[in-house]
C-alpha cells in the first residue's frame, strides 16, 4: 500500500475533523487528516469555547451535555490540558419582555434535560456578586464552563499523531475524484491522496466541498465577533449571558475577560472575517458592561472575527452522503465546539460500523437538485 | 459623521508634509495623531506646560513643521488615538471627548515605526530603556535614563542617544555597537548624499572622544544583572559579523541605566488590518506593505508613506510624505497630469536622495541571524506574557509553523502590545527553527490598534436605548 493510501481520509482539521480522525484511528483504521492550513486555525481555534447550555439549541442539549462532560475529562481521553474548566452559568433578564423570554427558553431547555432553573436577583447575586443589581430575574445552570479554544490544535495534534493519524497540513484540497478503489483527493501543490472512505469536515467551506461530489447544499456563513480585554482583578466566576442570547461573558484564570454573543462583523468564506462593524463592537461591549458593571475598569485589547456555519434549517449535517459509498459529512452544529468531542465520536462509530448511541443528522434532507448550468 | 477627501493617520514628518501638500492641491484633509502635537517620534514637541528653556531646545525642523501646519487649513485632531480603519473608508478614534469617526475617499497611513530589542537575559529589568524611548525622554522632557548609562545595540540611534545624554549633563559608560567601524564607513558614499548629516555625525564622534566615551565595535550585551538599589552590572562581549557571540574577552560595566535598541520596524497596523499585501525587506526593518511608485498599497485608496512603508528615516519620510500628498491629489483628480509630472519630478529626486541616506542607516539596524540564534533558551521573548524562547521551541516541536499558530499555542503576542514589540524577533526565531519569513508570516492585524478603555468606548447609555440585533434562535 502506498504511503498516500488510507482507509479513511478526513478533510478539514477543525475540531470536528480532528475528533472523527482520532476515533477512526483509535478504531483501527489507517487514517489521514488533511487541512489547507494548520490544524484548528479557523472556527475551532478562535471560538469562545463556552460550554454553556443556556445558548445551545434545545434539540441539541443531550449532545452538548455529553460533549461538555468529555471536554472536562479531556486529560483522560485526549491526554492534553486544553484549559477545560467547569463553572456555573447565568442567563439574565433586565426587562419584562426579557424575563418572559428567559422563562420560556429555560423551560424548553429543561424539557430537553438541561438542569436550568429560574432564580431571584438576590439568589443570583449571592452566587455571582458582580452581576448588575438591576436584573429582574436570572436562569441558573450548574453545568456550564469553558475551554481555552486556542489550545485545541495543540492538544489534538499530539493525540492524533500518537493515535497514528497521518496529518497533512498546508495543502488545500481542490477536488475529489471517485474511483473503483474509493476516492482520489487532489491537493494544491502536493501529491493526491487515495482513500476508501472520506469525511468532509470543512466548516463554512462545506458547501464548496460537497459540490466536488455533486451534492448541493446551502451553507450560511456567520461572521462572529469576539472581544478580549486586558487582565483585570477577578470580577466574575460564572459564565454570564442574557435571555436573548446576545451576550456571552467569562473571565479566565489569567484575568482576561472574553466578550461574545454572536454579534456580526463583515467577511465571507473566501476572504475570511475581514472587519468588525464598529457599531456592533460598541453595542456588544455596552451590553457586557451592563451585565457586569466592573468591566468598565478594563481596556479592550483585541477584537476578532470567526466563521461559523449554519444549514438552512439550522440543524447539524452529520452522516453519510446520499448516493455515494462511504462518503460522510460533519458540520454546521450549533454550539459545535461544545458537542464536537461527542458528535465526532458518534460519526466515527457509524463509520466503524457500529450503531451510534444517539441519532445522527441526515444530510439528505438538505440536498437540492443539481443546479442547471446557465 | 464628518467626511473629508483624505484622512492621514500620523502627524510625523511624513504625515504633516503629505497633509500640507494635499491641502495645497485642493483636497480637504483630516490629520490625526495620538500625540498632543505634530512632529512624530523624531520631532516630538516638549509638552506645552514646559519651560522656555526646554521649548528652545526643540528641533527647529519640528518647530517649522508645526508652524506650517497651524497656518494651513488641514483639520487637525491631536490627542486622538486611531483604533480602527474600515474599507471605504471610515476611521475610528478615541479622543479627549470620547469615540469619534470620520469618513474619507482615501487614507494615508503615516504611522511610523517602533523599536526592536533583541532579548538577552535581564532585558526586561526596569533599569533598561529602549534607545528610541530614550530619545523621546531626552528631547521631549530633558530626562536622563540615569546618571551613568551604557548605550548599546545598533544603528544611528546609538550616537543620537549618547550625544543627547552628554548634552543633558549625564555620563555615558560606553557605546556597545554591533557594527564594525568598517561597516559605518562602508556607506560613506550614501552618507555623502547628505553632507549636513555626515558632518554632524563626525562632530558627534569628536565630542564622544573628548568626553572619553569608549566605543566597543562588534560587541553586544550578554546579560544584565541587578547589583544594588538601581544599579546593574552589564556583561558585554565581542560578536562575529553575523552577530553571533564570540567566546572572549568579556567586559563588565556597573551603571544605573542601560539604553539598548536593535533598530526599528515599520508600524503596519493599518495595512495588516486591511489585508494589504506585504513583503519582507530585511534592510528596511522587515515586513512592509507593497507599494507602487505612487505610494498606493494593494488596497485601493489606501496609501502609505514614511517609516510605516519600511524604515528610511526622518528626511526620507518628509520627502516621501510630500510626494505621497501630491500623488493622492493626482489620484483624486485635483491635479492635472501635466502639472503632476512637473511637480513630481523634483520631489522624486529629493526623495531618492534622502532614501539613499536613510537606507544606509536602516542597513546598520538590520537584524542579523547570529543575534537571533544566540538568544538563550530561558530568555523571555514576549514580555507582555512572559514567554521564553524555550517555550517557543517546544511549541515548534509540537508542530506550530506560523507565527499565528505559535501565538495560539503559547500566548506569545497576546498581551497589551499585541506582538508589536516582539513580533519581528519571534518571526526571526521561527525562521531559525526552520522555515522562511514568508512561511512564518505576520501576526494577523486586528483592531483596536491600541488598548481602549472599555468605559470610554461604551459611553453612557441607558439599557433601553441599546440597539440590539434580533434574539438568537432557541
Ligand atoms: C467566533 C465564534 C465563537 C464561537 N463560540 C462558540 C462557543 O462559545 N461554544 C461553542 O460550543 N461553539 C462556538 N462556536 C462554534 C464552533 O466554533 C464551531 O461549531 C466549530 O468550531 C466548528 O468546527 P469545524 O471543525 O466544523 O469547522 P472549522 O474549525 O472551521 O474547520 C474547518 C477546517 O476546514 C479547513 N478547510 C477548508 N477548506 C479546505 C480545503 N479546501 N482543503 C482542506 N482543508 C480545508 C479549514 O482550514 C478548517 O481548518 C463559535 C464559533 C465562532 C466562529
Ligand atoms: C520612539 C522613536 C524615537 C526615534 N527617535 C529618533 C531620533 O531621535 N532621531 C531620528 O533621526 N530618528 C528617530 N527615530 C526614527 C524616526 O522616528 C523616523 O525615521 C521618522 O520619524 C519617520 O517619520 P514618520 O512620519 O514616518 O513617522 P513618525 O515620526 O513616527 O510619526 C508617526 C506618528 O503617527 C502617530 N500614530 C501612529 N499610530 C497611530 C494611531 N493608531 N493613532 C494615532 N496616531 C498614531 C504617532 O503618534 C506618530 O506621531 C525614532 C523612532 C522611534 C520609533
Amino acid at each position: 500500500m502506498s504511503e498516500l493510501t488510507f482507509d479513511s481520509a478526513v478533510i478539514g482539521a477543525g475540531v470536528m475533523g480532528a475528533n472523527v480522525a482520532l476515533w477512526l484511528a483509535r478504531g483501527g483504521m489507517r487514517t489521514t487528516l488533511i487541512d489547507r492550513g494548520e490544524i484548528c486555525r479557523e472556527a475551532s481555534g478562535v471560538n469562545a469555547g463556552t460550554l454553556t447550555l443556556h445558548m445551545t439549541r434545545a434539540a441539541l442539549i443531550p449532545y452538548a451535555m455529553k460533549g461538555r462532560a468529555l471536554w472536562l475529562s479531556s486529560q483522560a481521553w485526549l491526554g492534553a490540558d486544553v484549559g477545560a474548566r467547569s463553572a456555573s452559568g447565568f442567563s439574565l433578564a433586565f426587562t419584562e419582555a426579557e424575563e418572559e423570554m428567559l422563562v420560556k427558553r429555560a423551560e424548553a431547555r429543561s424539557a430537553m434535560g438541561a438542569p436550568i432553573r429560574i432564580v431571584t436577583p438576590a439568589e443570583a447575586r449571592a452566587i455571582e456578586p458582580g452581576i448588575n443589581p438591576t436584573i429582574r430575574a436570572a436562569a441558573f445552570c450548574a453545568l456550564d464552563g469553558h475551554v481555552t479554544a486556542y489550545l485545541t490544535g495543540r492538544g489534538y495534534r499530539a493525540a492524533l499523531l500518537q493515535a497514528g493519524v497521518a496529518l497533512h497540513e498546508g495543502h488545500g484540497v481542490e477536488g475529489i475524484g471517485v474511483s473503483d478503489a474509493g476516492y482520489v483527493i487532489r491537493r494544491c501543490g502536493a501529491a493526491p491522496i487515495h482513500a476508501r472512505r472520506i469525511v468532509l469536515a470543512g466548516g463554512v467551506w462545506l458547501e464548496t466541498m460537497l459540490a466536488w461530489l455533486g451534492q448541493h447544499v446551502s451553507v450560511r456563513c456567520l461572521i462572529n465577533q469576539l472581544i478580549v480585554t486586558e487582565r483585570m482583578r477577578p470580577v466574575m466566576r460564572s459564565v454570564v449571558g442574557i435571555a436573548n442570547g446576545l451576550l456571552s461573558l467569562k473571565q479566565f484564570e489569567n484575568g482576561t475577560v472574553l466578550i461574545g454573543g454572536g454579534w456580526q462583523g463583515k467577511g465571507d468564506p473566501i476572504r475570511g472575517g475581514i472587519e468588525p462593524i464598529p457599531d456592533n463592537l460598541i453595542g456588544n461591549i455596552q451590553l457586557a458592561r451592563h451585565a457586569i458593571p466592573a468591566l468598565g475598569e478594563t481596556r479592550v485589547l483585541r477584537i476578532w472575527l470567526g466563521l461559523e456555519s449554519e444549514t438552512e434549517d439550522a440543524m447539524p449535517m452529520v452522516g453519510p452522503l446520499p448516493g455515494l459509498t462511504e462518503a460522510y459529512v460533519i458540520g454546521c452544529v450549533h454550539s459545535g465546539y461544545t458537542s464536537a468531542p461527542y458528535i465526532g465520536r458518534l460519526l466515527a462509530e457509524r463509520i466503524l460500523g457500529r450503531e451510534p448511541e444517539q441519532p445522527l443528522f441526515d444530510p439528505a434532507r438538505l440536498m437540492k437538485p443539481r443546479q442547471e448550468q446557465a | 459623521m464628518s467626511a473629508a477627501d483624505l484622512i492621514i493617520v500620523g502627524g510625523g514628518p511624513a504625515g504633516v508634509e503629505a497633509a500640507l501638500e494635499a491641502e495645497a492641491h485642493g483636497l480637504s484633509v483630516i490629520l490625526m495623531d495620538e500625540a498632543p502635537q505634530a512632529g512624530g517620534q523624531v520631532y516630538r514637541a516638549p509638552p506645552r506646560a514646559f519651560s522656555g528653556a526646554i521649548q528652545r531646545q526643540a528641533d527647529p525642523i519640528g518647530v517649522r513643521l508645526r508652524d506650517r501646519l497651524s497656518a494651513s487649513r488641514v483639520q487637525q485632531f491631536f490627542d486622538h488615538t486611531v483604533w480602527s480603519v474600515s474599507p471605504g473608508f471610515r476611521v475610528d478614534a478615541l479622543g479627549p471627548k470620547g469615540p469619534v469617526s470620520y469618513e474619507a475617499r482615501a487614507v494615508l497611513a503615516a504611522s511610523g515605526a517602533q523599536e526592536r530589542v533583541v532579548p538577552f537575559p535581564g532585558w526586561t529589568r526596569p533599569e533598561i530603556v529602549g534607545l528610541a524611548g530614550a530619545t523621546i525622554m531626552l528631547k521631549s522632557q530633558g530626562i536622563l535614563p540615569g546618571r551613568l548609562t551604557l548605550v548599546a545595540g545598533q544603528g544611528p540611534l546609538l550616537l543620537i542617544v549618547a550625544i543627547g545624554i552628554l548634552k543633558a549633563g549625564g555620563r555615558v559608560a560606553a557605546i556597545v555597537d554591533l557594527a564594525s567601524r568598517a561597516e559605518w564607513l562602508a556607506d560613506w558614499p550614501a552618507l555623502a548624499s547628505r553632507p549636513d548629516l555626515a558632518v554632524r555625525g563626525l562632530a558627534w564622534r569628536a565630542k564622544l572622544a573628548r568626553a572619553g566615551v569608549p566605543i566597543l565595535y562588534r560587541h553586544a550585551i550578554r546579560q544584565v544583572e541587578k547589583v544594588g538599589a538601581r544599579r546593574v552590572s552589564v556583561t558585554v562581549g565581542p560578536v562575529a559579523a553575523n552577530g553571533m557571540p564570540l567566546a572572549a574577552p568579556l567586559r563588565g560595566f556597573e551603571v544605573d541605566a542601560v539604553a539598548v535598541g536593535n533598530g526599528l520596524t515599520a508600524s503596519t497596523d493599518i495595512t495588516r488590518l486591511l489585508r494589504a499585501e506585504h513583503h519582507f525587506e530585511p534592510l528596511r526593518g522587515g515586513w512592509a506593505p507593497k507599494l507602487d511608485a505612487y505610494y498606493r498599497s494593494s488596497v485601493s485608496g489606501l496609501y502609505v508613506a514614511g517609516d510605516g512603508a519600511g524604515i528610511a528615516g526622518a528626511a526620507a519620510a518628509a520627502c516621501d510624505g510630500r510626494l505621497a500628498g501630491l500623488c493622492i491629489a493626482h489620484d483624486l483628480g485635483t491635479v492635472a497630469e501635466a502639472e503632476f509630472r512637473r511637480a513630481a519630478a523634483p520631489l522624486r529626486r529629493d526623495a531618492a536622495r534622502a532614501r539613499r541616506f536613510g537606507t544606509a542607516m536602516a542597513k546598520l539596524m538590520a537584524l542579523r541571524q547570529g543575534q537571533v540564534q544566540a538568544i538563550p533558551p530561558e530568555t523571555v521573548l514576549c514580555r507582555c506574557e512572559d514567554i521564553t524562547r524555550a517555550e517557543l521551541t517546544r511549541a515548534v516541536g509540537d508542530g506550530a509553523r506560523s507565527l499565528n499558530q505559535l501565538k495560539a499555542w503559547t500566548r506569545c503576542g497576546m498581551g497589551p502590545c499585541q506582538g508589536r514589540i516582539c513580533g519581528d524577533v519571534v518571526g526571526a526565531v521561527l525562521v531559525v527553527e526552520g522555515g522562511t519569513r514568508e512561511d512564518v508570516g505576520q501576526f494577523t492585524g486586528r483592531t483596536p490598534f491600541r488598548p481602549l478603555p472599555l468605559d470610554q468606548l461604551a459611553g453612557d447609555l441607558a439599557y433601553a436605548d441599546l440597539k440590539l440585533p434580533p434574539p438568537a434562535p432557541l
